[in-house]
């Protein structure tokens, strides 16, 4: 780490206003890319209570029970991220706080959705819906915990990686397919 | 020598200038400039290349995209689905041939002649092309043989991977013939100095293999090597002057610093992509042409069309792993056809699809939440995706214009999409979506779900050609009706859609219409 690096993350823990942490669980995909099995994420522009309740309500939108706490807190941390930028956002995230329940995130799974449910046709519930699918999704965690490899180019694509290696149904004959451009 | 910047002086008033370096415009400069004619070709996006393509599907779309504010309004589902982005094409060197899937079939003789086939169907505004498919054959053979497309030319066909052997199962238990790796414009060999498809499934993203044809490095790096090319990138057209006897005779764009620039021209080609070129012509009006140039018919901007499209997902018990492979590389065609027992006239193909996983829940699946959403992506890895590629029908509310409360960063009047379903439209949707649920049903899918229509990305009909000037914009040529030295050089001149991804049909009227420019600049009539 660089000096400048290293002042910068100091400045950053500064600055933070809020924190989630979380143990990333044994033999879960994410454990096989994680560094260490704890992790804490700064937050910015949130405090650790809208933080927590913005990560349970990620989790209530896209439940998948597997998938560690530090996919959801991942996305907050990239909402935090746009609510520094832009107070707008910011605004917009705590406005929508008011709206939803003070213990949300300790409320049964059932009582969580009837509460979004409520605020479904809110800007503010849209805006988390759509910050949610582009972040989770988008994340090292959840390429590992879905099975996706991404970009192949790196790796020579998929060619001689898998491309056709289905072989629960027929295979096509050769008028209807096309030769492999090399001997594998 | 390639990369090389010819320079043309702003004064040069026998330069051609095309806006835009897509299909159309990357095209018709190579073929131009090889003539020996001297090009200005403005481009309004970025240089990339196969170093420079993002592999991250987040990135490369901010890379690529055309992302200038739109608006749109009409009852069909991308208003619902996508509010904010009503088409989906490219702003960059290459245009949208960078982020194209490269399914590259022919238009068939009949939807060219979609009025005289199709009888009387109320409220859509249906024509004739101005020309029969037997005049466009030679130019698509050539085209076919310039982008290298799978089985024409002795080409082979694509390998099947995956997740067409689902669609061809399925394919096959519903009794379709006409199914194979389709006619793509994607290296199936090594083909005119590019290297063949290694399988990637990041066609969208930009090829990085250059297998996938592209202007970006076919056309405009052989235009360049001519010496007749001045390629200007980051330059985007604001409007087209004309002089007192109503010929275009310049066009004012803004450069990549944003400085207003004015190339003189002898003769202008619009190649826009649908939305833009109409926006254009619509933004030049003058004294002498109130309503915008090339329009004393009123159809700029009319007619547009984008084909009926809509995804259904196929969910199995066992990995389909369909991001594995060009995205596009799979076609049923027994449903394009025009039978009216369907239920609606024109016909649809059936076309492979696979999205990435950051793309599939935002594009394949854009509402929902919960359990049942979330249900469906941790089967991820266990899909199978297909959609239709059908042809809509042209109607005149159906249209660009521009939108007087929205400006962009120049004060310029930005486009409105509108588009309301023809009762066809839905027909045929709804006719192909239960078509490729009993299909994938039939290849052992224990859930189908039904997809949107994404943002259009084939964006066509705006300037279209036609016999009789009140009915298009430009003549069989792409030539405007109104000036003779203004042409249309892309989508927005196709007369009606047909069932057939636009692309090779936009190169091939480039082949055509480049002939038919360089003649009439040798006879002096323009």
């Amino acid at each position: 780490m660089t000096a400048a690096e290293s002042l910068d993350r100091r400045q950053l823990l500064k600055a933070a206003t809020g924190l989630l942490t979380g143990f990333v669980v044994a033999g879960s995909p994410l454990a096989a890319i994680a560094q260490s099995r704890g992790w804490a994420i700064d937050l910015g522009a949130l405090s650790s209570a809208e933080g927590a309740t913005l990560a349970a309500m990620a989790r209530t939108l896209f439940p998948h029970d597997k998938l560690d706490d530090v996919a959801y807190a991942q996305v907050i941390q990239a909402v935090d991220g746009e609510a520094q930028k832009d107070e707008n956002t910011l605004h917009l995230l705590q406005v929508g706080l008011q709206e939803m329940p003070q213990d949300f995130a300790g409320l049964p799974e059932a009582q969580r959705v009837a509460a979004l449910k409520k605020i479904e046709s809110t800007t503010f519930f849209q805006t988390m819906r759509l910050k949610t699918v582009q972040y989770l999704y988008a994340s090292p965690v959840a390429y590992a915990y879905f099975g996706y490899e991404g970009e192949a180019f790196s790796k020579g694509g998929y060619l001689l990686r898998g491309f056709n290696d289905l072989h629960w149904l027929p295979d096509v004959p050769r008028e209807d397919s096309g030769p492999l451009p090399i001997s594998g | 020598m390639p990369g090389a910047a010819h320079r043309i002086s702003h004064q040069d008033e026998n330069a051609v200038v095309i806006i835009g370096s897509g299909a159309g415009g990357g095209t018709l400069a190579h073929e131009l400039t090889r003539r020996g004619i001297k090009v200005v070709l403005l481009e309004a996006g970025a240089r990339q290349s196969t170093e420079t393509f993002s592999q991250i599907p987040g990135e490369a779309f901010l890379q690529l995209t055309w992302l200038d504010h739109r608006t749109q309004s009409g009852d069909w589902g991308v208003g619902r689905d996508f509010p904010a982005m009503p088409v989906w094409h490219c702003k960059t060197v290459g245009g949208t041939t960078v982020h194209w899937t490269a399914s590259a079939p022919r238009l068939q003789a009949w939807e060219m002649r979609a009025k005289s086939t199709y009888g009387g169907v109320a409220n859509c505004s249906l024509i004739d092309w101005p020309i029969a498919l037997e005049e466009l054959e030679p130019f698509y053979e050539m085209a076919e043989n310039r982008m290298g497309v799978t089985r024409r030319n002795g080409m082979p066909g694509l390998p099947a991977s995956n997740n067409f052997k689902v669609m061809y199962a399925g394919a096959q238990a519903l009794g379709y013939k006409k199914v194979h790796t389709g006619h793509m414009a994607i290296n199936s060999r090594a083909h005119d100095g590019r290297g063949f498809c290694i399988q990637q499934g990041f066609c969208v993203q930009g090829c990085k293999m250059a297998a996938k044809w592209s202007t970006l490095y076919t056309e405009i790096p052989r235009a360049e090597a001519t010496g007749n090319l001045d390629l200007r990138v980051q330059s985007t057209a604001a409007r087209i002057e004309h002089n007192k006897n109503g010929r275009v005779n310049a066009v004012v764009y803004r450069d990549l610093q944003g400085i207003e620039q004015r190339q003189k021209a002898r003769i202008v080609c619009v190649a826009g992509n649908a939305i833009e070129t109409a926006r254009l012509l619509l933004l030049s009006d003058s004294p002498r042409f109130p309503r915008g140039l090339a329009n004393s018919s009123d159809q700029v901007g009319r007619n547009y069309c984008h084909q009926i499209t809509g995804f259904v997902w196929g969910i199995f018990e066992k990995p389909v792993y369909s991001w594995r492979g060009a995205t596009l590389a799979g076609v049923i065609e027994d449903e394009a056809i025009h039978n009216s027992a369907r239920g609606f006239a024109g016909g649809y193909r059936l076309e492979l699809c696979a999205l990435d996983l950051p793309t599939f829940p935002l594009v394949g699946l854009p509402s929902g939440w919960g359990r049942d959403f979330a249900a469906i992506m941790e089967n991820y890895r266990n899909i199978s995706g297909m959609f239709i590629n059908g042809e809509d029908l042209p109607r005149a509310e159906n249209r660009i214009t521009l939108n007087p409360a929205v400006k962009d960063s120049y004060g310029l009047a930005v486009p409105n999409v509108h588009v309301d379903e023809h009762p066809n439209d839905r027909a045929m949707r709804q006719h192909a979506r239960q078509q490729m649920a009993k299909l994938f049903e039939a290849a052992g899918a224990k859930q189908t779900v039904m997809g949107p229509t994404p943002p259009a990305t084939h964006n066509l009909g705006t300037a279209r050609m036609s016999v009789r000037p009140e009915d298009g914009v430009s003549n069989k040529h792409g030539q405007t009706h109104d000036i003779a030295n203004l042409f249309v050089s892309d989508g927005s001149a196709i007369s009606t859609p047909g069932s057939a991804n636009p692309t090779l049909t936009i190169v091939a009227l480039a082949l055509r219409q480049a002939e038919f420019i360089a003649q009439e600049m040798k006879a002096s009539r323009i």
